[in-house]
């Protein structure tokens, strides 16, 4: 507290906006607020940038996840004290060598992973139309895969020359891809008037139905869904299916994906992943706010919030460093907590994000690092493992992203590993989550706790990694507050491998807060190759 | 590059491209003074600089480069100045190919450069690879590096790694695949041995295999498969047929008429030489059929002496049929069979175009020579021969044709010593021929229709060649229904179509005996005391664009081809017994499209009635055709015999050209543009023997 209380005064205490977190939610909207001329206070509690999307050293990531877990209590029922949310559950550090830790500053591990950008998603155009694309660099994603139970990988054959290389597609199956992938293309570039080439009928159903019309074998209806459209819940059972992919979104998606590959001329991939860790992000977009005059205070927890004498009325901020600081409107992350007697008890449902979701579903995210690749073949890559492709019961799809020391995410020669899945609790999280590991990886024999470094493998030591250090916890994905009165919630880190319904939910509620102004608008700043994988002559 | 829509060129780009034009100008007329007075000054070489940087396409410009380079070289002093000289012209070639990077004269200038001595294959290497980045496909690109990869002595396994990864990158790459087949010609022309070279293709196959399924549309994996598959076919050179046929017991007669009556052919040969042709047909064109390298023995005979006239239309070497004549002295005329034998010696000397020695094969045959019965043949009055409908009658009934037929269809000669390679290329075909039948079920393809055709053809050729006459070949009405089809689908390429229709036809047709009974008459004379008949041919009526299996026909005399719609006869020349030939109501529309009768020196009758002669204004095959404008016409062009009576050369010199040689009694040419009165005086004068123009009789 002293150290907090010693900080110079923030001048001036009135702004039109403050905003709480530095998560990539908010601090686009800090950076759309301040370019329409918003006077902007951003601050965090913490002493690095991106809250819950952040990238972390080893030790650094421990500490926050444990600290995301406890709620505190309110010191007392009179308080408007701002509460820390328990976001975080289950949390299991294996510690399996002491390697990773002795390195932990040279890790950048994502709190949120796995996740990736698309070429041609959402979130690039908006990289490139604010120009942050001058404070990052990106790797592609070398390789995409579907893994099984033995931890078997097979390609993703997801282009043209991807299929005709691939030598596990038969030639029945070459022709069938690429005859589907021919047929998006047709389908999203017919010029308006042409016949459709798919009926709306056909639209409308259910994507696996269609895929079952094209005559597709089970192997590629599943490459198709699960490492392409990206399907969370088992398609193939309909009845049950949380989330039915129909045909409209499958076609968008792999026509999203194609459109992907080769957008830009030196990534070999339709994905690519920003150098530093996804960290990098939110700090770039907090980069422009500041350019546009935005104000930035890292290390200063607020203390309390100011509300008006009625006591339901926000006013401002009380800093722990005691100053007020007054604003009009107020934005959170979602890992603070109003106290419940502040909040209007009529309050109905978020508006945002919620969707069709089960308000039981969590997503279980897990980190793995080890010496050696998964697949010899690609240093960055994507594995799927579809229902029911791990154990009979498996209802989701569990995603990988290993990610190398070529985009720091860990000391050259280590490799991070990203894992998640949806689940209904935390017993069936952690079983999807240790299957995929025990797929991937080669286990200790008595791995359950820390510092238990004796690395005596398990019987089948083949060629897969050793698994060195391992972190598994549970992320609430439901809000269980909502915005009122002047102040609003930042979407959490949802279960996508993509930023494109994160940045929907945050356009959105950015339109709700000014609903007059423009959502970053094109900067004038020269547009710079995204990728730094230049292999440029001369 | 590809793919990319033209635009047109806004106001302020025409201006600024005919301000340009203006100072190019003034470059230009600076360079070619420079050039004339050989002047080579440091400014003036600056000058050229600027010139091709902006403009490549200037050759002069390059030349007087080079002159200047060299110039330049013999005043150098030491070898640090003649790099800086030869890598200022590098420099001069990257900056030009910056702005055109298919500019010929820039890329040969390059090669030029390097030529002389200089060493930065690497650099150069670098520099493709910036091109390639550019335009994949870019031929000039992969041609300089077939020329940078031979300088720095590149092995050609790293190179076809190469293409596999341009290959693997984008499949869409005519020029990968191209440097591919020639990468690989070399690689398997080292390997010695079939099993080499199976191994390769197979796995070619299988390579270009993936690429064809998954892009069907793409042409390029179709075009590299059809190269495999002419790989895969590819033989030294074959004797397949002769005439006489083999083993033929052949009877001459000597008044013109193959006898009906008689269970052997019997030959018609004239008279007054007692000449006997002799023809045989190879798979391919051959050239080096001479006396030294294909021997006769015959009683009569020493074949030492016998000179082999290629049977071709055009003028190389290089000819499927050659020809040429036993001559019987007077005093042997008894009717004792004499035997003649021919062996194709398997010398160096008959090679096909692409160098490959003919296999050693043998054909023999006796002959039958008759007294000479001059009196005999002077008393043969010829009557109109008319091509009506109630002059023939099928043969098919009778089984004495069919006796006939078969000697005289019994033709193939039997290759004595197999190539070992026909049991792979069998089975390969026959992989193939699954394969892209499993495609076509999934997809409808127009290049994958036609490659099955041709694989079809190809299988039915193998099956030709190891079982002699077997009736085994297969698949024809499969090939007709195939090239029907790409007919409807594809009408852009009808005309390929129905020459390859036309070709799968007939050689289905004369395939055996039976098929070709059912298309063969005899023709009925009905005036004739003798009441002799002849063997007729009647290929009417069946679409025929174009002409093949003249190797099968070669004892035909007598060939209906009306009422198809042959642009061409091209092959007729080597059926060398043919005297009667109908091509009435075809769409033959030139005199020097008829070019290859010229070599049959038999004909008495020909029809060419109704046919296009003189509709087109362009006459497309005149310029294949030997004329007086090409000089290859030999020494006894001797039109101007005949330019009289308003004849001009440039009129007629086609007409002249194609008849002043043939013996024809009888010429129907009634119904083609080109007729007329003078015309018809002048077909008179250059044929005296001529009794019946379109049904006028002479005098």
């Amino acid at each position: 507290m002293d150290e907090t209380a010693s900080y110079p005064p923030i001048e001036p205490s009135n702004f039109d906006l403050i905003v709480i977190g530095t998560g990539l939610p908010e601090s686009i909207l800090a950076s759309a607020a301040s370019a329409t001329g918003k006077t902007v206070l951003h601050l965090d509690p913490n002493p690095f940038y991106g809250t819950l999307y952040s990238s972390l050293p080893l030790n650094e990531l421990t500490s926050f996840l444990r600290s995301q877990s406890q709620p505190l209590t309110p010191e007392n029922d009179e308080s408007t004290q701002l509460l820390t949310l328990p976001l975080y559950s289950s949390i299991e550090i294996n510690s399996l060598s002491s390697e990773p830790i002795e390195n932990s500053r040279k890790f950048n591990l994502d709190l949120s992973g796995p996740r990736v950008l698309l070429c041609s998603d959402s979130m690039i155009d908006l990289i490139l139309k604010t120009g942050i694309n001058q404070y990052m660099e990106f790797k592609s994603v070398d390789a995409s895969f579907v893994g099984d139970a033995e931890g078997n990988l097979g390609s993703v054959p997801d282009s043209r020359s991807a299929i005709f290389k691939d030598r596990s597609l038969s030639l029945t199956e070459k022709n069938q891809l690429m005859k589907l992938f021919k047929l998006v293309q047709g389908h999203i570039g017919k010029e308006s008037g042409e016949d459709d080439l798919i009926s709306e009928e056909d639209l409308e159903s259910p994507f696996v139905e269609f895929l079952n019309k094209f005559g597709l074998s089970q192997k590629l209806k599943s490459i198709i869904l699960y490492a392409i459209v990206l399907a969370d819940h088992d398609q193939d059972n309909l009845e049950n299916c949380k989330d039915v992919i129909n045909t409209k979104s499958g076609i968008d998606h792999l026509a999203l994906y194609h459109s992907s590959i080769g957008r830009f001329p030196n990534a070999n991939g339709p994905m690519i992943y920003p150098i530093y860790g996804q960290g990098e992000l939110p700090q770039a977009f907090c980069r422009r706010a500041a350019v546009k005059g935005c104000i930035y205070v890292l290390r200063m927890p607020v203390a309390a919030l100011l509300m008006d004498k009625d006591g339901l009325t926000y006013k401002g901020v009380k800093l722990v460093s005691g100053q007020e600081l007054f604003s009009n409107q107020l934005i959170l992350a979602p890992c603070f907590m109003i106290p419940s007697r502040l909040t209007p008890a009529a309050q109905v449902a978020n508006s945002y994000d919620v969707g069709r979701r089960d308000a039981k579903e969590k997503v279980a995210r897990g980190i793995c690092i080890a010496k050696s690749s998964v697949e010899p073949e690609a240093a960055n890559c994507l594995v799927f493992f579809p229902p029911k492709s791990l154990y009979p019961e498996q209802k989701t799809t569990v995603r990988v992203l290993q990610l190398s020391g070529n985009v720091a995410a860990g000391p050259s020669g280590m490799f991070v590993t990203y894992l998640s899945a949806m689940c209904d609790n935390a017993v069936e999280g952690k079983k999807l989550l240790d299957a995929a590991i025990s797929a991937l990886f080669s286990l200790p024999i008595c791995g359950n706790s820390e510092n238990n470094g004796i690395e005596k493998l398990s019987e089948n030591t083949d060629s897969k990694p050793i698994l060195l250090w391992s972190a598994l916890y549970i992320q609430e994905l439901t809000m269980f507050q909502d915005s009122f009165n002047s102040i609003s919630f930042t979407p959490l880190p949802d279960e996508h491998l993509h930023y494109n319904n994160l940045l929907d939910a945050t356009e959105k509620l950015y339109q709700k807060i000014y609903p007059n102004e423009e959502f970053l608008t094109q900067t004038n700043l020269p547009e710079e190759p995204v990728d730094d994988d230049s292999s440029e002559l001369d | 590059m590809h793919g990319r829509p033209r635009k047109a060129p806004t106001q302020e780009e025409q201006e600024a491209s005919s301000l340009k034009a203006v100072k190019l100008r003034e470059l230009q007329s600076q360079l070619l003074n420079f050039h004339r007075n050989k002047i080579y000054t440091k400014e003036a070489v600056d000058i050229s600089t600027k010139l091709l940087e902006s403009n490549p396409e200037h050759y002069t410009g390059w030349n007087y480069r080079k002159l200047s380079v060299q110039n330049l070289l013999e005043s150098a002093l030491d070898s640090d100045s003649v790099q800086s000289i030869l890598d200022e012209e590098l420099r001069l070639v990257e900056n030009a190919l910056k702005q055109n990077f298919k500019s010929y004269g820039a890329w040969h200038h390059r090669k030029w450069i390097l030529s002389k001595g200089h060493s930065s294959t690497d650099k150069e290497l670098r520099l493709l690879g910036k091109f390639q980045k550019l335009d994949a496909r870019n031929f000039h690109a992969w041609n300089y590096r077939r020329f940078i990869t031979a300088l720095k002595e590149i092995p050609d396994e790293k190179e076809l790694q190469y293409t596999t990864d341009m290959i693997y990158d984008n499949f869409s790459n005519y020029s990968a695949w191209h440097n591919r087949s020639v990468l690989l010609s070399h690689l398997m022309e080292a390997r010695e041995g079939h099993s080499g070279k199976e191994n390769v293709l197979g796995e070619e196959f299988e390579f270009v295999r993936s690429a064809l399924f998954t892009d069907p549309d793409d042409q390029s994996g179709w075009f590299y498969h059809l190269w495999l598959l002419y790989q895969t076919l590819k033989r030294e050179p074959l004797l397949i047929t002769s005439w006489p046929s083999t083993g033929s017991n052949i009877q001459l007669s000597v008044n013109g008429y193959l006898d009906g009556q008689s269970l052997l052919p019997v030959l018609h040969f004239q008279s007054k030489a007692r000449k006997y042709p002799i023809i045989l047909c190879f798979n391919e064109a051959v050239e080096g059929v001479c006396s030294s390298t294909v021997t006769v023995e015959c009683e009569y005979h020493a074949g030492d002496d016998l000179i082999w006239t290629p049977l071709s239309a055009n003028k190389l070497d290089f000819a499927q049929a050659w020809l040429t004549y036993l001559n019987f002295p007077d005093e042997v005329n008894s009717l004792k069979p004499y035997s003649v034998k021919i062996t194709v010696a398997h010398v160096p000397g008959i090679t096909s175009l692409s160098g490959a020695p003919c296999s050693t094969t043998h054909t023999s045959f006796t002959v039958c020579v008759p007294l000479h019965d001059l009196k005999h043949a002077e008393l043969q009055t010829m009557e109109r021969i008319s091509w009506k409908e109630e002059k023939f009658r099928a043969c098919a009934t009778q089984p004495q044709d069919a006796n006939l037929l078969h000697s005289l269809g019994n033709f193939k000669i039997t290759v004595e010593n197999k190539p070992s390679a026909s049991d792979w290329s069998m089975e390969t075909i026959f992989t193939e021929i699954a394969h892209c039948r499993e495609l076509l079920s999934a997809t409808d393809c127009k290049i994958g229709k036609l490659t099955l055709a041709r694989l079809l053809m190809a299988h039915n050729t193998l099956i030709s060649y190891s079982r002699p006459n077997d009736g085994a070949e297969i698949h024809y009405d499969e090939i007709l229904a195939l090239y029907r089809d790409l007919m409807k689908m594809d009408p852009k390429h009808l005309c390929y179509y129905e020459d390859e229709y036309s070709l799968a036809l007939l050689k289905q047709l004369t395939s055996n005996t039976e098929s070709l009974l059912k298309y063969s008459y005899e023709y009925q004379e009905s005036t004739s005391p003798s009441m002799k008949s002849s063997l007729c041919l009647r290929l009417n009526g069946l679409s025929l664009s174009r002409l093949g299996s003249m190797e099968c026909l070669l004892w035909v005399q007598m060939l209906d081809l009306s009422h198809n719609k042959l642009r061409s006869v091209e092959g007729l020349e080597a059926l060398q017994l043919l005297s009667y030939l109908n091509l009435s109501n075809n769409k033959i529309c030139s005199f020097t499209a008829l070019e290859p009768i010229r070599m049959l020196k038999a004909l008495q009758v020909l029809d060419v009635s109704y046919n296009e002669i003189g509709a087109h204004s362009v006459d497309s095959s005149r310029y294949l055709c030997s004329s007086p404008m090409n000089h290859a016409v030999g020494n006894d062009w001797n039109f101007e015999e005949f330019a009289n009576g308003g004849i001009k050369l440039n009129d007629h010199w086609d007409a002249f050209l194609v008849f002043k040689d043939l013996n024809l009694i009888q010429l129907e040419i009634m119904g083609n543009p080109v007729v007329n009165d003078q015309l018809k005086a002048f077909l008179f004068k250059i044929m005296p023997e001529l009794k019946w123009l379109d049904g006028e009789k002479c005098n």
